[in-house]
């Protein structure tokens, strides 16, 4: 792990490719290239010098661009496979999720379940590929961008011969004569920097341009620090609130702390007579013009205990609509998600069945039942058993599937004057079973209400900013790298001889023009362009620089 | 030799930051589901519940006390089950200091008084009217338990249905 030191007496770092100071080639193996590689200014990449410690092979690893190249392609990849199938938060919550991927995807999706790809964005190895990829920004930048800005600052305007003589732009010209004040002042009206050392010239703009992949790569690196908080406890929320007409719940995320009220869910379609929307009606039954669900919001007073009965403060009244979500402290609800129709209650008339004569109508709230219904004088009925959601078991007996009416059914027991021990009746939709023989009276169906349920989703998230930031800066880092170049033109004179010789990272007609303009009029000969010279030179090179 | 050892130091915190990073992200990741579940050897949350009598249930009111804390529905079969074995059970340990507190998961009230006097549970049971107390403790399958001890700690959760002699283990188990 020696420095080198060069002929000029300046001392490089191991693994130095151009003399820091002077330009003269270091690196024997290149001395017979007619051009040199120019990338980093030919300083030492810090990991390429050593590679001693645990410490240094983990940085180096990450410091390679092949790696880092590897990492994206890997990370490209495994989020393509996430998209084949729907994730596992997608998929109908009717079954479990290694029953679905299989009944529905066959052997594949049997073998994307087994895979853990119904989870991929959240797995360990997707979010450690994430974190490597940014460790290696990260690392590959520190160990560039440290060199690079050492030798563009350290630059010394007289180079070596070997150093001019091996730039792509490069040209001797017989004179002596030509003054270097002209040529400097033509360069600075094409806006160069120029230096001055013992007659011999540097000039350069654009330098800045240099630094636009580091800062490219700084936005990047704070997007996956944005993605990250994410993680945070308290910065980002993502739930679903489903919610019925007349309910009031706890707004999921909040920690108890927000309630909402549905005080109404509207969905509006356009008329059937709508000259915008006449044919697409025709076609499809219905077009929906508004989604909207009218709400309260309130904010919990005071603390209670789970359980407890919560003292509500209402804050305001609200319409959410799609794309129109009700913003406060920080969160967003969106309507997202429907559902008409929900049984709510149902009506009964008590009906003799012979006679049809009725003796009282009754309603049953299916979501909160009462014991006992009061009808005509000396006329009642009790509900000795509810099943919201009925069907039968393998016994034959009613069970429930849960506790959403969907398919309600009832055992009433009817008192009546004439029958004061009661009769029983089972009494579900389109049927109604008689267990303990045959009945004088029955309960008639007599008319259902329906709510409809509002699905909200409610949002919070404190990384935009970071991500919005990250964003930009990014592109700040593009344009500063594309739009700009950073030209550099050497002038010197030898030995009765001026040497000039030319270099930039892109755009090389760019510099071309620029020097034309400058030695227009003098004694100095057009320079040539020595990879374009080469028989086995690229084209691509010529249009990309 | 002193510039390297300084940027070997650089190195080693440059990737310690990043791997405390990742480690962090990981972890998080992973405990996100799981943050809101009471585990074994947590501290059981305090909540509130008024029963089908009317009588006022705060845990913490039971310090010095174990409970034997159930989570069910009418419409869950395994529930069901293990029910009449728990009214056996409260017979025996309620006055040894071990309560049993059954809570329903919001159901209409009628459902749940019909079902508790068809199985004449003796038990004080609750119904968790807004689901509050159930999205406090996590609870996920049906029918879940928790087992507290005397300190108001979580010692055990079981999830599923009981065998009477699992339920006078776990009772014997947070007997003060």
């Amino acid at each position: 792990m020696n420095d080198i030191k060069c002929e000029c007496g300046h001392v490089n770092p191991y693994g130095t490719i151009l003399c820091e100071k002077c330009g003269r080639l270091l690196d024997e193996t290149q001395k017979d290239s007619k051009l040199i590689d120019m990338r980093y200014e030919g300083g030492a990449r810090r990991s390429q010098t050593y590679n001693k410690t645990i410490v240094d092979k983990i940085w180096n690893f990450f410091s390679s661009v092949k790696i880092g190249i590897w990492l994206i392609v890997l990370v490209l990849a495994a989020s393509a496979i996430g998209t084949i199938l729907p994730q596992e938060m997608y998929i109908p919550k009717t079954m479990t999720a290694a029953e679905y991927y299989e009944e529905t995807y066959g052997w594949f999706g049997k073998l994307y379940y087994l895979l853990g790809f119904h989870n991929l964005y959240s797995s360990w190895w997707y979010l450690a590929l994430i974190a490597f990829l940014g460790m290696s920004l990260t690392i590959a930048s520190i160990d560039r961008i440290v060199p690079l800005y050492r030798s563009l600052t350290k630059q010394k305007v007289e180079r070596h011969e070997g150093f001019m003589k091996r730039q792509r732009i490069f040209g001797v010209s017989e004179t002596d004569q030509t003054d270097t004040q002209d040529l400097k002042q033509r360069l600075e009206k094409q806006r160069y920097k120029v230096r001055e050392e013992n007659g011999s010239l540097l000039a350069e703009k654009g330098r800045f341009a240099r630094w636009g992949p580091y800062v490219n790569h700084l936005g990047l690196i704070l997007f996956l620090l944005g993605g990250m908080l994410r993680f945070v406890p308290g910065m980002y929320v993502d739930e679903i609130l489903w919610i019925r007409e007349g309910e009031t719940k706890a707004i999921p995320g909040t920690d108890g702390k927000y309630f909402l009220k549905n005080d109404e869910f509207i969905l509006e379609v356009y008329d059937k007579d709508d000259k915008d929307f006449s044919e697409a009606i025709e076609r499809t039954g219905t077009v929906a013009k508004n989604y909207q669900s009218n709400v309260t919001l309130y904010e919990k007073d005071g603390e209670t205990l789970p359980g407890e009965e919560v003292n509500l403060k209402k804050i305001k009244d609200a319409q959410i609509k799609v794309n129109i979500p009700l913003k406060h402290d920080h969160y967003a609800l969106y309507q997202m998600d429907y559902k008409k129709d929900e049984l709510n209650t149902m009506s009964f008339d008590l009906i003799n069945k012979k006679t049809e004569e009725s003796f009282g109508s009754m309603t049953v709230d299916l979501n909160d039942p009462k014991p006992k219904y009061d009808l005509k004088e000396g006329y009642s009925v009790e509900l000795e058993s509810y099943f919201p959601d009925f069907e039968f078991d393998d016994k034959g007996t009613p069970i429930t599937k849960s506790k959403i009416p969907d398919n309600p059914a009832f055992v009433f027991t009817m008192y009546t004057p004439d029958k004061p021990k009661g009769e029983t009746s089972f009494v579900a939709i389109k049927q109604t079973l008689e267990p303990l023989g045959e009945n004088t009276y029955k309960l008639a169906f007599a008319g259902i209400e329906t709510r409809n349920a509002a699905g909200l989703a409610v949002r919070k998230d404190m990384t935009l900013w970071l991500l919005f930031i990250g964003g930009g800066i990014f592109m700040i880092g593009v344009i500063q790298g594309s739009y700009w170049n950073h030209r550099r033109i050497w002038i010197q004179r030898r030995n009765g001889q001026m040497w000039l010789a030319g270099h930039t990272n892109k755009n090389w007609h760019g510099l071309k023009r620029d020097i034309e303009q400058v030695i227009k009029g003098t004694d100095i000969e057009e320079p040539v362009d020595q990879a374009q010279d080469e028989p086995s030179s690229k084209k691509g090179e010529v249009l990309n620089g | 030799m002193n510039k390297k050892k300084r940027r070997l130091i650089m190195r080693t915190i440059i990737l310690a930051v990043l791997a405390l990073a990742l480690v962090y992200t990981l972890y998080a990741n992973f405990t996100k589901d799981s943050n809101q579940t009471i585990k074994k050897g947590d501290t059981a949350p305090d909540f509130a519940l008024v029963d089908l009598d009317g009588n006022k249930h705060k845990l913490s009111d039971y310090k010095g006390q174990g409970i034997f804390l159930n989570f069910w529905a009418t419409w869950c079969k395994p529930c069901e089950y293990e029910m009449p074995y728990m009214d056996n059970q409260y017979q025996h340990y309620k006055d040894q200091g071990v309560q049993i507190l059954a809570v329903n998961v919001d159901e209409s009230t009628l459902a749940v008084e019909k079902f508790v006097k068809r199985h004449n549970l003796t038990f004080p049971v609750a119904i968790d009217k807004g689901s509050q107390v159930l999205a406090a403790y996590g609870v996920d399958p049906l029918p879940t338990t928790f087992v507290i001890d005397k300190e108001g700690k979580v010692v055990d959760v079981l999830s599923g249905s009981l065998s009477e002699a699992a339920i006078q283990q776990h009772m014997e188990s947070i007997k003060p």
